[in-house]
């Protein structure tokens, strides 16, 4: 159990120096080839994919980026996605599937892009048919969210069997910027947002959203990068070691089950 | 319902007052007139109503509630409700959702914010969901959630088709992470439907946005929407906050969506009756029971 509170939580993962997938990616795999373009539209900078080996397992890692600095930040529209990054997603994940590799996800996202052509071109339905298809996808999938998890947006790479966050990581309905602007009409008021909104890792965990934390060095990731690149791989050697052995209904049919039960109601 | 449009045609008049009693219109009790949102135009309640409450100028489909949505689609008498009882608790300890909750259901006789059971069409068996935007704009939070996927679980066990009219401002906030993991869910069921061979009709309805949007209002197998409804992923606001530039009148409509591509037709709600059962016959389902006359 972490003592932080959420708001501690939200400036620790906005430190300027937090390392991002493009440190990670290179730290955990080898032989990473990047894959682009969804086939139909364009290619998506926010979401980067391809197929590299983890611990000599060829694997598929789909990845949310966050920039490091303004000009990655640019390109990857900080890493908040267009349906057709959601849409390159699914191709490799369908890709995945046909050769039976583990899928790996990095979720590090505000939320989906919000514009006219995102609209347009079916931000919803991008989403939607994600979510519902990876539901289904017959091989192992293992999402970490590293930094920010927010909304559909996040969503859309986080049907997994099994869900880790880093200790820092925050996962939400909404960003608590967008939530403290709904709520209260004001956007500034995000860390009281944050404190309120029950979305740091130990609280997913005993939701049963999360299924792992993976700790951090002491002070955050950007302290000790290649520390956390070690605890990310060591957790994912192990995952899909672990869900590898499963059958495939049996695999479906608990990933299914780690959703259908989330829900708090009387009757 | 009805309230809602009576305060806003109360609000928009409030507006004009001045420049009205300028102009010394005549009197006319504000009850008993419609002001359409979209195209501006103000008739008269019993008109609106005799055309099931759509614009006689620009034909936009007004919001109906879910009472009102079961009566002109099922046959009379034919709707077996599901989890009736079913009803919120307050999953994030969020300040006062108890209370809000409590009002909710006071002031609108619903539950929550969907409506789910069985019921026949023009004699042909479906599972049928109306979402009921008067009831916290029929966010999604775990009573959504798990009433529509049961709803689907009961449709692909008894392989029944289901129909969904969608309406929702999004993912209900007050219960935080729980109501995103509605969308996968709600999704997870509608796959395992459809995997079934299970037809799924949506009717998107005014308004339909955000988490709901983005999980099972998009995942139909036939996707209809009536006229002029909103349906979007993004909030106009914040789309509009991003880019720092106005939007076009049609944006987010059920006639962008056509033209778009995300959405196989508009669907007038006067014929919506035919419209289902002759979709519900062409997928080979069987008519039962011949108590359909009324529409
Ligand atoms: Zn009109």
């Amino acid at each position: 159990m972490s003592n932080l509170t959420a708001t501690q939580h939200l400036e620790i993962i906005r430190e300027k120096n937090r390392p991002t997938v493009n440190d990670y990616i290179p730290a955990i795999f080898n032989h990473f080839v990047e894959f682009h373009g969804d086939r139909h539209f364009g290619d998506d900078a926010a979401i980067m994919a391809g197929i590299a080996t983890l611990n000599s397992t060829p694997v598929t890692v789909i990845a949310q980026v966050k920039g490091r600095n303004l000009d990655e930040n640019k390109k990857s529209n900080f890493s908040m996605p267009h349906p057709e990054g959601y849409r390159k997603a699914l191709r490799l994940a369908y890709q995945a599937e046909k050769f039976h590799r583990p899928v790996i996800c990095f979720v590090d996202t505000p939320g989906a892009f919000c514009g006219v052509d995102a609209e347009k071109r079916g931000q919803g339905e991008a989403i939607a048919k994600n979510i519902a298809e990876f539901m289904t996808l017959k091989t192992p999938v293992i999402s970490v969210v590293l930094g920010e998890g927010g909304s559909g947006g996040a969503l859309a790479l986080a049907v997994c069997d099994e869900l880790a966050m880093l200790e820092h990581a925050l996962y939400s309905v909404i960003s608590p910027r967008g939530f403290a602007s709904i709520l209260w009409k004001d956007p500034s008021r995000e860390k009281e947002a944050a404190d309120l909104m029950k979305i740091t890792a130990d609280d997913l965990y005993s939701f049963g959203v999360c299924d792992k934390i993976i700790p951090e060095p002491v002070g955050g990731a950007h302290t000790d990068p290649a520390q956390t690149a070690e605890n990310i791989s060591e957790y994912l050697i192990s995952a899909v070691e672990r869900l590898s052995k499963l059958d495939i209904p049996t695999l479906l049919d608990n990933r299914y089950k780690k959703f259908r039960k989330i829900g708090v109601f009387s009757e | 319902m009805l309230e809602d449009l009576f305060k806003m045609v109360k609000d928009r008049f409030n507006d004009e007052k001045e420049e009205q009693s300028q102009a010394k219109a005549p009197e006319i009790p504000k009850d008993l007139l419609f002001k359409c949102p979209r195209c501006q135009s103000v008739f008269y309640m019993d008109e609106f109503e005799k055309r099931k409450k759509t614009c006689p100028t620009c034909n936009y489909h007004a919001r109906l509630s879910a009472k009102e949505r079961l009566d002109i689609t099922a046959d009379k008498d034919s709707f077996k409700p599901f989890d009736e009882n079913m009803t919120s608790l307050n999953p994030i300890s969020f300040p006062d959702y108890e209370k809000k909750i409590k009002g909710m259901q006071e002031a609108t006789g619903l539950n929550d914010a969907v409506v789910t059971g069985e019921c026949t069409i023009r004699g042909y068996r479906a599972v049928i969901g109306i979402m009921d935007s008067n009831f916290m704009m029929a966010s999604m939070g775990s009573v959504v959630g798990e009433k529509i996927t049961r709803a689907f679980e009961y449709a692909t066990e008894h392989k029944l088709p289901v129909i969904l009219f969608t309406a929702s401002g999004g993912a209900r906030m007050q219960e935080g992470i729980i109501s995103l993991m509605q969308m996968a869910k709600t999704s997870g069921a509608v796959k395992r439907h459809s995997d079934a061979g299970g037809l799924y009709i949506t009717v998107l309805t005014d308004p339909t946005t955000g988490g709901v949007t983005a999980s099972f209002a998009s995942l139909g197998d036939i996707i209809l929407a009536e006229p002029k409804v909103l349906v979007g992923f993004a909030g106009r606001r914040v789309i509009q906050d991003t880019i720092k530039q106005k939007l076009p009148d049609d944006f987010q409509t059920a006639e962008f969506l056509l033209e778009s591509g995300f959405v196989d037709a508009i669907a007038d709600r006067r014929s919506m009756r035919k419209t289902l059962s002759n979709i519900l016959r062409l997928h080979n389902y069987k008519k039962i029971g011949a108590n359909w006359q009324h529409g």
